[in-house]
């Protein structure tokens, strides 16, 4: 496997809160007419940060503070409506190495991981005390411990979840499963022609 | 004790073995892509210099991006026509089936591949799309993916998955009438929630779902992902065999019984166990819209909007972004709403019965002077089959526009957008901020009947008064 191994993320955190952030929300369809991911990062969050003329909306992504954050901080069910991998791709373009949530809808969860880009599940409890003090000290330095299953800052160290099997490819390397899925010529193989259909 | 459900006979003959992680590798019997989701994909390959390994299971068609008025190429969007093209230089390179524009079976993913043939009980399918769900209806395995998985399908036909949980959901009775797969969907997800199917497929049953039409499970199995549920689906029976026959994808006449009897045995098993059930009764399923910024935040037509003091204290924030959004009053009725624009279509309520509704309500009536109406019907077998009956003629003598076959309004990648805060009654699937094109256009989901009553009426409103 030559990926590397994502046993934590270490930087400065931005809070975006909310519940039920959305894929069109993180990148609107609008900015998918595109044929690669190539500079999607400029349109996260796009209509949440800008007026339709263009000038800036009070938006924490649009604060000097926060403009150095690899990691977000959100509400429940992060992620959830569109498969469009373009959402994680856009976070991962604008710099963004791991999300804390409250937890991720499916797909949005395994497009990330295949980006690399851990997705820490902790309680609403947890979440609001680490957003309040982001926004107190933008400056603190958040680790997100994928190998110990732990957010922590300052003197405080809160649990998270990540799933098993996610949380595993990230530790040894093989986030992204072409590689070994390649390697099962037979089994695929076997699979197919076991199939009453073609 | 051996018995078991639909999802775990699916998924146990489809598994190809265990990864290191302990995830499945999960092989995917068809594979349908499209243009927004598959171009960086086919990229990725070039890059890695791998082939495609089993073109013949992936199927193609163009559905996001096509403009519904003005059909001819090159496109006056030339992002949009290089994304066609290029999906059309892809497909050919690689020998992939493309419905194209001029194939006479475009149209939107999730309705062309159900109207081929192509989807069948006990399938894994997949696509880079949410509402891959849909194909569930026939007793399929669906999962919408992204662009990696798109990659890792084309090259390996196989994915990378975790399992599922499954949730059987029963809605026994039977539903009052002017009631539709919509509002039974809406009504499902405004009660387990948008994040209550998170880790879930949902199995649905009981005899309102015996009683649907497979179009009727589609709508419903279509919108599975907004209640959070990557997969939905409805145990295959005589009505999904019959659909099927003589599809052009569909099993031959000397190979039909055989067949007929393997999708048979994929049936959930008498007695076999779930992680949750779910019992709705049809009776108490009204006419159902949405209010607020996600599917969940929907009301009855006779109720309230929300206030929200009176929400569970972490809704309320939710309640009050949407409420801003929406430019709606606390507490006020959702009957009378004015509403701008009216969309009939979409990978949920875009089908052929669909339309086939709606028509046989409204001659006599006519869209309110100033309200735009259109019908977009999903895919061009659709709007070939509604024409031979005259529905399109129908539409315009009472105001719509008729448009061609696309995904259109429901994510208004293509010219057909909302302008300003313009509110729309759509028949779609989505209603977050901004989904229609507009950063400040507002969407109130409903079935196509009620989108119907709404343009005539100009205002939310009961379809059953409207129609009688």
């Amino acid at each position: 496997m030559s990926l590397p191994k994502i046993a934590q993320v270490v930087g400065r955190a931005i809070p975006v809160l909310g519940d039920d952030i959305d894929t069109d929300r993180i990148i609107p369809a609008r900015f998918m007419k595109c044929l690669t991911f190539d500079g999607l990062g400029e349109y996260l969050f796009y209509d949440t940060r800008f007026d339709e003329d263009g000038s800036e909306k009070s938006h924490n992504l649009n604060l000097p503070c926060f403009r150095d954050a690899s990691i977000m901080v959100s509400g429940a069910n992060f992620g959830c409506g569109s498969s469009r991998e373009h959402a994680p791709q856009s976070l991962y373009r604008a710099g963004f190495r791991a999300i804390v949530a409250g937890n991720f809808a499916d797909i949005f969860f395994g497009n990330a991981t295949s980006l690399g880009m851990p997705c820490a599940s902790t309680s609403r409890e947890n979440l609001e005390k680490l957003s309040s003090a982001l926004e107190t000290d933008p400056n603190l330095e958040v680790v997100v411990d994928v190998e110990n299953l732990q957010v922590r800052y300052g003197s405080e160290l809160m649990p998270c979840e990540i799933t098993p099997g996610a949380r595993d490819s990230l530790l040894n390397g093989s986030w992204g499963p072409l590689e070994e899925l390649l390697t099962a010529t037979n089994g695929i193989e076997k699979t197919a022609s076991s199939l009453p259909y073609a | 004790m051996n018995s078991k459900n639909l999802f775990e006979k699916v998924w146990d003959d489809h598994t190809v073995g265990e990864l290191a992680n302990g995830q499945t590798q999960l092989f995917i019997g068809r594979h349908l892509i499209h243009e927004v989701t598959s171009p960086q994909a086919f990229g990725m390959l070039r890059e890695k210099g791998l082939p495609i390994r089993y073109p013949e299971r992936t199927f193609a068609t163009v559905d996001h991006i096509v403009p519904t008025d003005e059909v001819s190429e090159p496109y006056s969007d030339i992002l949009a026509d290089a994304m066609i093209k290029e999906l059309r230089k892809n497909c050919t390179e690689s020998g992939i089936t493309f419905f194209d524009i001029d194939s006479g079976k475009q149209g939107i993913v999730h309705v062309v591949g159900p109207e081929q043939g192509l989807t069948q009980p006990g399938m894994t399918i997949a696509c880079g799309d949410s509402h891959t769900s849909t194909h569930g209806a026939f007793g399929a395995v669906a999962f919408g993916v992204g662009t990696s998985q798109v990659r890792d399908l084309l090259a390996t036909q196989t994915m990378a998955m975790n399992t599922l949980k499954v949730r059987r959901i029963n809605v026994n009775g039977d539903l009052g009438t002017g009631i539709y797969a919509k509002d039974v969907i809406l009504h499902i997800i405004r009660l387990l929630g948008v994040n209550g199917g998170t880790g879930f497929a949902y199995e649905y049953g009981g005899s309102v779902f015996n009683e649907f039409s497979i179009e009727e499970r589609m709508t419903a199995c279509n919108m599975s992902i907004e209640g959070g549920a990557r997969v939905g689906y409805v145990n295959p029976d005589l009505k999904t065999f019959a659909y099927l026959k003589g599809r052009p994808y569909s099993p031959s006449d000397d190979k039909w019984d055989e067949q007929v009897s393997v999708w048979s045995s994929y049936s959930s098993d008498e007695g076999c166990s779930y992680d949750d059930v779910v019992t709705i009764e049809g009776s108490e399923i009204a006419p159902t819209v949405t209010w607020g910024i996600n599917p969940g935040q929907a009301v009855s037509i006779g109720e309230n909007i929300p206030h929200p003091d009176q929400v569970a204290k972490h809704e309320k924030a939710g309640v009050i972004e949407a409420l801003e959004h929406m430019k709606l009053t606390a507490g006020a009725p959702i009957q009378g709403t004015k509403v701008d624009v009216a969309f009939i279509g979409s990978c949920t309520n875009g089908r052929l019965s669909d339309l086939e509704e709606v028509a046989s309500r409204l001659p006599g009536h006519k869209v309110k002077e100033g309200l735009k109406a259109i019908v977009v019907p999903g895919s061009q077998l659709v709007s070939k089959l509604a024409m031979e009956k005259g529905l399109d003629k129908v539409f315009i003598d009472a105001g719509f526009e008729w448009r061609a076959a696309g995904c259109s309004m429901c994510l208004a990648m293509n010219p057909d957008k909302l302008v300003g805060d313009q509110l729309c009654a759509s028949s779609s699937n989505r209603n977050f901020k901004g989904r229609q094109g507009s950063p400040t256009g507002r969407t109130m989901l409903m079935s196509p009947v009620m989108v119907a009553a709404a343009a005539i009426t100009g205002e939310v409103c009961d379809a059953r008064t409207v129609f009688g």
